[in-house]
């Protein structure tokens, strides 16, 4: 279970809608108009079975014989009625799907915008098929009851209480039996919804699971490829597959129980008002066509009862499609911005101070404790340590990916915690070692972070960075598709966009968490050299372990087992006996021969 | 994916029965059963209607006359319409289960299908297909080709039901039937007008679906650039334009079904009305009598509401149809790779050798070859290195040896054999790549380095030694049990490139091909691995894209990509001499730290005069 998943499971079925129809007004936008085009067109349904009452009791069985005048006059005036009802009809359908889509699409945005509002740990918890199907296929469900669903359900309830109240008027004993019939359904069903609602979020949990099996088989397809296993991922996708469907079988099963129920208790109710129906009209208190007419009502009140039960199962698929997508906008992000309340670091290069921080991933043991660090503006420094040393959250620290569990960071002597995001990623960007790039041209990469820089600055940065042989290389240059992640350039082109991304963004301090590992040691030079010279303006830090980084570095900082056991500059940490001295030695034999 | 062609109504309806026809085909007995209590539903519903006018005629009417009745004759009605109930509700119940049933399977057989296409598929068209459009191809595409099945049964069952009830009109009186079944042709009619309209708008709204899913799934995997870069609002911004695209196509789906909906509703009241009129002229001429009439209208007020079933059969449709077609698109996507019947049997270290190779990427620009005329052997159990720019085609070069893709011309041997001759799964039997990009399974340690092959625990106990990987996973929780995660996120770089090596190493491969495989992993800990490797490696040939000196001596030939095509080739001491590209690349760092130690000591040699130099700084 996902952390986003345990804050929206426990959460009952009703307050799930309320909630859910608060967080979208769009839903409620227009309501009342809907809602009265509803009931006039409610209205309608009911109006045929009443003429055809009226004209069989008064037309065709009244005293004098048929009277054909008068039936052609009822007939007319019901077709009438039939006409307005389906206008009224078309007028509330376009109204609803224009309300309902209008708050579903606004739903959709918000959750996807709160997604990226997430912090990294947080994200990296979720399965990444299982977040699209909040703001995809968990929003569609939602659709399909606000469009046919919801207000059937609000249609059949006017139909419950128009045949009502015809009901009352016709013969208030037969009406309360009727009544007295339906009472236990509404408890039956009610504990049916309970079990129908659970085997629904089954039926959502087993399709996050299939999507994340058909991701994988989708992504992973050159490592499936490469060892044969297709047999073996098939396999897999197919137990997901299956589980689904089993899933969705369970839930019909019960769904499907449902309408036999109603079914009989409407048998018991049309039963029991023939009988008593019978036994009052001997009693004098009801005539033969009232009794038929009476009938009429009956099946016109099973008929929306059943549509009710109906939606009352797609509500609960609803609301498990609604449950996840407020579970997404329920999850605090553990990694706050502080928005407007926060302040925004002015320009220029960075300081940054570490003071006792200790950080330990939830559940898991510490892997930093008690970091301590000044690092001066404009300092080049270089972090090295071996795996697992904390090298990695330490630059996560730096640039409020995460958030200390202990001690406190600060940059400019601001709390890191206390500046605006806008400022924070404006001014600090940290270049990861998987440089994702997105399915666009590889100058719409480079300019990500900064949109509005023309072509000319984007060669210019290229060429800084000692890159423009490279694109020489390509042969559409800027304008050169990098496929989807940036699958068409090899990982090492991939880690030089990113750079050369990260560096168009010009911020005041570049945090690099080993972004040319992937690049040969004669281009990564060249950008080592190009962004000595680019960075003496900002601040830079950089965790490499190939060390070449730290030779040319102003400081290196050493880290082993999630503390910082040597500072100072390459050429005086290398001289004495230490970790760094051993790092150094088993790199620089890597060298040689 | 195709452009949706511009379609005739008829031919989507006819296509949407064709689907409807497969997923018949496909699930008879399901079928079978849920149409039965479709039809058993039908009848009953019908019987209900009959037993209510019995029961008017024989036992209620009499009553009111006669002011008295017998309580006998209160329990046959009693029992008479209990009877059918209980049946309609055994039909209602199978009618639902079973159509729920067979909409399940079909959607699982075709996700499976569709699936095991996209396993099959070769990678260039993987790469021409974003993540999003598959994943909605096997999720939302199969959901909308099978959508009309729900309904179907309830369909086909008022299909039974109108003739039956056409039967029980007709035997009452012909010229009211005739009125009253008028407006089947008018469905059929407005139906078709409303497929014409619907088909293309249906279609922009899928394809939006599949656009806004895209979208989402490239953005959420971009996930950390877009926070390093803060993009979040313009990410959002991107999202909101495909969001309100596809809000703006449902919305139009919506009003033409707005529309349809409440006609198709209204056409069986106007048709009670109709018989109305009809009947009661017919009454006037003494053709019925009243309680036939009664019998009829409640008939048709009765199917007024089943009727509809055929309108959401109907409706569903266009959507099936468009779903239908991109399913298929997957379906029938050709361009696997074809295999031969050739073994690669032999036990011992396998030679390689590469034959003039050419390769470019179909959907790069032409003239963009990425490899260009690369020929090269390694004779059994020897080691070659490959070294080149970022760039240069190496990764390219180790996909073709193990035959991820094909080269475009040219060929690639083991053991003299055209790798295109060889069977299914033989060459990734002889031969394992250890990609530069690793990729974890949401799988246990196990199962990420088995991969399904079934080989003993000391078996990957060795393997994972040997990838220096046995230490940090005897440390897990469960050791090889213990999950990693998706894409392995519990694990750190360096680990998860050691989980790689060791699914590579524990099929004992006769050519390892390592792609820069260790780029994350601790030089020491390299190190490590690479001793090991030389130490057991004599069952292997061994193909290595690396930059690390240390590596590189470890092979017995190297070979030096430039721009895609080897520029020199041959043992490492004479590359230094031959090669300047290559020389001035596996230098480079040497010759950094020399210049960087030259400027240290002209900073040194400068220091005295600091103060000087600190003042100009100073003054800057």
């Amino acid at each position: 279970m996902t952390a986003i998943d345990q804050t929206s499971t426990t959460v009952g079925a009703l307050s799930t809608l309320r909630r859910g129809l608060r967080l979208s007004p769009e839903f409620a936008a227009g309501l009342p108009g809907t809602i009265a085009l509803a009931l006039l067109s409610t209205a309608g349904r009911v109006v045929v079975p009443i003429a055809v009452q009226q004209t069989i009791d008064r037309g065709l069985g009244g005293p004098g014989g048929p009277d054909i005048g008068f039936v052609r006059t009822a007939v007319l005036l019901c077709a009438v009625a039939v006409v307005l009802t389906a206008v009224c009809a078309y007028a509330m359908n376009v109204r609803l799907y224009r309300t309902s889509e209008a708050g579903l699409s606004a739903l959709r945005v918000r959750a996807f915008r709160h997604v990226h509002d997430l912090s990294m740990l947080t994200q990296s918890t979720e399965r990444r098929g299982a977040l699209v199907s909040r703001v995809t296929g968990d929003v569609d469900q939602i659709s399909t009851f606000m469009q046919s669903g919801g207000l059937m359900f609000i249609v059949s309830m006017g139909q419950l209480a128009v045949a009502s109240v015809l009901m009352l008027v016709y013969s208030w004993q037969l009406a309360l039996l009727v009544w007295a019939a339906f009472l236990p359904l509404a408890f039956v069903l009610r504990r049916f919804q309970r079990i129908v609602s659970a085997r629904y979020t089954r039926v959502r949990e087993r399709m996050g699971d299939l999507l994340a099996a058909v991701s994988e088989s989708v992504v992973g397809a050159s490592v499936i490829r490469a060892h044969a296993a297709e047999e073996r991922t098939g396999r897999r996708v197919d137990a997901t597959v299956e589980a689904h469907r089993d899933a969705q079988a369970r839930a019909q099963a019960m769904v499907a129980l449902t309408f036999p129920v109603g079914e009989l208790v409407a048998a018991v109710a049309t039963a029991a008002v023939v009988v008593a129906g019978v036994l009052l009209g001997i009693g004098g208190e009801l005539t033969a066509g009232e009794l038929v007419a009476f009938l009429f009502l009956v099946t016109l009140f099973v008929s929306p009862m059943q549509t009710a039960t109906e939606v009352l199962n797609e509500a609960q698929n609803a609301i498990a499609g609604w449950r996840r997508v407020l579970g997404v906008l329920d999850t605090v992000p553990d990694v706050a911005d502080p928005g407007e309340d926060g302040e925004v670091l002015p320009r220029g290069p960075i300081e940054v101070r570490f003071e006792d921080v200790g950080f330990g991933y939830p559940g898991g043991p510490p892997v930093l404790h008690g970091v301590t660090v000044d690092i001066a503006p404009r300092s080049r420094v270089a972090i090295v340590g071996q795996t697992g040393s904390g090298k990695t959250t330490f630059a996560k620290l730096l640039t409020r990916l995460m958030d200390p569990s202990s001690g406190r960071v600060l940059v400019d002597g601001v709390r890191l915690d206390r500046v605006r995001f806008s400022s924070l990623r404006e001014r600090v960007v940290m270049v990861p070692q998987d440089g994702f790039l997105f399915d666009a041209s590889l100058a719409d990469n480079i300019r990500y972070g900064r949109p509005e820089a023309s072509d000319a600055e984007l060669l210019l940065a290229l060429t800084e960075l000692g890159l423009a042989d490279w694109l020489d290389g390509l042969p559409l240059g800027l304008a050169t598709p990098v496929g989807q992640r940036g699958e068409s350039l090899s990982a090492g082109e991939r880690q030089l966009v990113a750079l050369a991304r990260a560096y168009v963004a010009d911020p005041d301090l570049l945090v690099l968490d080993e972004a040319t590992s992937a690049v040969d040691p004669a281009t990564e030079v060249r950008i080592q050299r190009a962004l000595e010279g680019a960075t003496r303006g900002r601040t830079a830090v950089a965790i490499a372990h190939r060390l070449s980084t730290a030779e040319s570095a102003d400081e290196v900082i050493v880290f082993d087992a999630g503390r910082i056991v040597q500072r100072g500059p390459h050429a005086e940490l290398v001289a004495v006996p230490g970790v760094y001295a051993d790092l150094h030695a088993s790199w620089a034999a890597q060298r040689t021969f | 994916m195709p452009p949706p062609t511009k379609r005739v109504d008829p031919q989507v309806l006819r296509e949407g029965l064709r689907v409807l026809w497969v997923a018949v085909r496909a699930e008879p007995r399901v079928f079978a059963v849920s149409v039965g209590a479709s039809a058993l539903y039908a009848v009953t519903t019908v019987a209900m209607a009959r037993v209510l006018g019995e029961v008017t005629e024989r036992v209620v009417l009499p009553a009111f006359r006669s002011g008295h009745t017998t309580a006998g004759a209160l329990a046959a009605a009693a029992a008479a319409i209990m009877g059918v109930a209980l049946l309609k509700a055994l039909g209602v119940a199978g009618r639902r289960f079973y159509a729920g049933l067979m909409q399940y399977r079909m959607q699982a057989r075709y996700r499976r299908a569709v699936t095991r296409r996209y396993l099959r598929l070769p990678l260039a068209w993987h790469h021409r297909h974003p993540t999003g459009q598959l994943l909605s191809n096997a999720n939302a595409d199969v959901e909308a080709t099978w959508a009309p099945l729900a309904p179907l049964p309830m369909a086909v069952g008022v299909v039974f039901m109108l003739m039956i009830a056409a039967v029980s009109i007709l035997v009452t009186d012909v010229a009211v039937a005739a009125v009253g079944f008028l407006i089947f042709p008018a469905i059929a009619l407005i139906n078709v007008v409303y497929q014409r309209r619907l088909a293309p708008v249906a279609t922009r709204a899928q394809r939006l679906r599949a656009e806004v899913s895209e979208v989402a799934h490239e953005s959420f995997e971009g996930g950390l650039v877009v926070k390093t870069l803060g993009r979040e609002r313009a990410e959002t911004a991107r999202f909101l334009d495909r969001a309100e695209a596809l809000r703006d196509a449902n919305v139009a789906v919506g009003r033409i079904r707005g529309l349809f909906d409440p006609v198709l509703e209204a056409l069986p009241n106007l048709g009670v009305l109709a018989v109305l009129l009809i009947g009661s002229v017919r009454l006037d001429a003494g053709a019925m009598s009243a309680g036939d009439l009664v019998q009829v209208a409640y008939l048709f007020t009765l199917l007024a509401w089943p009727v509809r079933a055929l309108g959401w059969v109907l409706a569903e449709v266009p959507r099936s149809v468009v779903g239908w077609e991109r399913v298929r698109s997957v379906l029938d996507a050709r361009g696997s790779l074809p295999f031969g019947d050739g073994a690669l049997d032999g036990a011992a270290a396998a030679e390689l050798e590469v034959r003039d190779v050419r390769f470019s990427y179909e959907d790069t620009e032409e003239g963009r070859a990425v490899l260009r005329d690369v020929s090269f052997g390694a004779s059994p159990g020897r080691t070659v290195a490959v070294v080149g720019p970022t760039g240069s085609g190496k990764s390219t070069l180790t996909s073709l040896l193990v035959r991820l893709v094909d080269p475009a011309d040219g060929s690639v041997l083991l053991d003299g054999v055209d790798l295109r001759d060889v069977r299914r799964g033989g060459v990734a039997a002889a031969a394992a790549l250890v990609p530069q990009q690793t990729f974890l399974f949401d799988d246990t340690v196990r199962g990420n380095v088995t991969l399904g092959l079934d080989v003993s625990d000391e078996r990957i106990w060795e393997a994972l030694r040997l990838a220096q990987a046995d230490g940090f996973v005897a440390a897990l929780a469960d050791g090889l049990d213990t999950p990693v995660g998706e894409r392995g996120t519990t694990l750190s770089g360096g680990q998860r490139q050691r989980l790689a090596l060791a699914r590579a190493l524990v099929r004992r491969p006769r050519l390892l091909v390592m792609d820069d495989a260790t780029s994350s992993v601790d030089p020491q800990v390299e190190a490590r691995i690479l001793a090991g490797l030389r130490e057991s490696g004599t069952g292997t040939t061994v193909v290595v894209v690396a930059y690390r000196k240390a590596t590189i001596a470890l092979a017995d030939e190297v070979v030096y990509l430039e721009h895609g095509r080897v520029t020199a080739r041959g043992a490492h001491a004479d590359l230094l001499e031959r090669s300047e590209g290559y020389r001035n690349l596996v230098t480079a760092y040497e010759r950094a730290e020399a210049e960087h130690e030259a400027v240290e000591r002209d900073a040194e040699r400068d220091a005295d005069p600091g103060a000087v130099q600190g003042g100009e700084e100073a003054l800057t």
